[in-house]
């Protein structure tokens, strides 16, 4: 218990601050530069893209598992009794996540604007936004890999949901800083998407710091 | 700034008295209180660390110089000794026998993209040497990580770079086979470490000078030391050297009293308010015990107060004190 609650740790760790989805790894830059001038717009995207990397890697190790993965426990491979040998990891992967993750958005939208408007006003446009984000993909896929080692539903998930939350912390400080930098007097040439990236690749050196905190 | 603006800010009721100080006064201060540990690191490395520093500081301000003149149309500032500081505050941190064009890259680098990119003096988010240094970290890390040389005997006119020296373990080289030293030489600066990094006492006294000056608010030095102390002692340590938890040794060694006195309270990068001045030297404490004890790199001043400054923003966000007659939230 204590081990797999410390592997936890270490996951949440790792994504949030030494393996950060943004600033270490260079995903899901698009609403990183695009949502990021006001902190409650950041804030709201933030949670949006938490949410559904949680559910996204979630759904997508039961694909792994049950889908992709070549073995008795393939449910394709009950019709097709080829894929148990072979699997269609190779072929299916990618595309059926992004098919899979913006169903689920699409999904999760309709059913969240019946049940609860509220949540559904606070998250409002960036959820349809971030169906296809690649950061949405990438934990999906990092979920699902075997190398380093092969993943259990609950770590995919709480990878899922760290990642979120590291892309949170870094859309916040952003906008921090983006709220500030409105208020400078930059250069006119580095205004605006320019002066952004220097920014995010201040920020990057900075988040090299944490690395090697965490082995994972 | 603009006429209208000036006037704005003019007009207030009388009497008004000038003040003598200006933003020249508080930099040639501030570099009056960087010059004793410089001139300790220069006794104890040679004069190689003084050909350092002065590249380091003509690097910084002629890239302002021309940065301003050529490209922004400004008023050539260098005068007002704000790159002189970065200058000085980029060779302080950076290893004694580092190539001639290491300083003059990373000087480069602090004035023209930290700064300048920026908007120049007041305008930056990061502290321009500190960013450099991080920057330098990931461009040349062969240099700047591997070779901590002490001189066989001290005397400005050894060679650092040649038969003169000898490779020694850094006070907080973490794996096994480290060297424990004593309080004294690291209160003296008799260590191997950065230029400006090594005696605690001359930058501690240089600190207090600007505290008492009032350019530097005791909040940030004094919240950051203590954090670390306290968690130096009490937090598990992954390093196997003897002074894992020694606080004292932890306050001393390393980049700490240089970055807590005279980089984290940058008046620029850090926050305005005194609560949130508070919060960031906890910050930068936190931060820097925590790199020590489990990430790769053994120092944490530097990226502990890159990380903090770029949460400044948000700290000043949430610390804006009460206004007079505003209900609590």
């Amino acid at each position: 218990m204590t081990g797999e609650l410390n592997t936890l740790f270490a996951i949440i760790m790792s994504v949030v601050f030494v393996n950060n989805f943004v600033v270490a790894r260079f995903l899901g830059l698009c609403p990183f530069l695009g949502v990021s001038q006001k902190t409650e717009s950041a804030l709201g995207m933030g949670m949006a893209v938490t949410f559904v990397m949680t559910l996204a890697s979630a759904v997508t190790w039961f694909l792994y598992n049950y889908v992709l993965l070549p073995g008795e426990s393939n449910l394709l491979g009950l019709m097709l009794p080829g894929v148990k040998e072979t699997g269609t990891v190779d072929v299916l992967k990618t595309i059926s996540y992004i098919l899979v993750i913006a169903t689920l958005v699409q999904f999760v939208e309709t059913v969240m604007k019946k049940t609860s408007p509220a949540l559904y006003e606070s998250l409002g446009i960036y959820l349809p936004l971030i169906t296809t984000n690649c950061a949405v993909l990438g934990v999906a896929l990092l979920g699902t890999t075997n190398a380093p080692q092969h993943l259990n539903l609950l770590e995919a998930s709480v990878q899922g949901f760290g990642a979120g939350i590291g892309f949170l912390i870094a859309m916040l400080l952003m906008s921090g800083i983006r709220e500030r930098l409105a208020l400078l007097n930059v250069p006119q040439s580095f205004r605006g998407v320019p002066i952004a990236f220097v920014c995010t690749a201040l920020m990057a050196l900075a988040f090299m710091g944490f690395s090697g905190m965490v082995s994972w | 700034m603009s006429n209208a603006q000036e006037k704005v800010l003019l007009v207030t009721t009388s009497p008004h008295i000038r003040g003598p100080e200006d933003i020249p006064r508080v930099m040639w201060t501030v570099v009056g209180a960087l010059a004793p540990a410089g001139l300790v690191g220069v006794y104890l490395f040679g004069y190689y660390a003084l050909f350092i520093v002065i590249l380091s500081v003509l690097a910084a301000v002629l890239t302002e110089a021309v940065i301003q003149k050529y490209l922004l149309g400004q008023p050539v500032s260098v005068k007002d000794g704000s790159a002189v500081i970065t200058g000085i505050l980029l060779a302080y941190i950076l290893p004694p026998g580092v190539p001639w064009y290491i300083p003059i890259v990373g000087a480069i680098f602090a004035i023209a993209i930290v700064k300048h990119a920026f908007g120049g003096l007041g305008n930056n988010i990061w502290n321009p040497a500190l960013a450099a240094r991080a920057f330098l970290q990931v461009a040349y890390p062969a240099p700047i990580n591997s070779d901590w040389r002490v001189l066989k005997q001290g005397g400005i006119f050894s060679n650092i770079t040649g038969v003169d020296s000898i490779t020694q373990a850094s006070p907080l080289f973490k794996e096994f086979g480290g060297k424990t030293y004593n309080y004294t030489d690291l209160l003296t600066g008799n260590v191997p470490g950065c230029i400006g990094e090594t005696s605690a006492i001359a930058l501690i006294l240089g600190g207090l000078y600007l505290i008492y000056r009032g350019y530097v608010d005791w909040r940030v030095p004094a919240g950051y030391i203590a954090t670390v102390f306290i968690l130096a002692k009490f937090l598990p340590a992954k390093i196997e050297a003897p002074w894992a938890n020694d606080p004292i040794y932890h306050v001393l060694a390393g980049g700490l009293m240089l970055g807590a006195f005279f980089m984290a309270t940058d008046m620029v990068t850090s926050p305005l308010t005194k609560k949130g001045l508070l919060v960031f030297g906890i910050g930068c404490g936190v931060l820097t015990t925590l790199i020590r004890f489990y990430a790769a790199y053994p120092e944490g001043v530097c990226y502990s107060i890159l990380l903090m400054n770029t949460a400044t923003p948000i700290i000043d966000r949430y610390t804006q004190p009460r206004l007079l007659g505003q209900g609590k939230k």
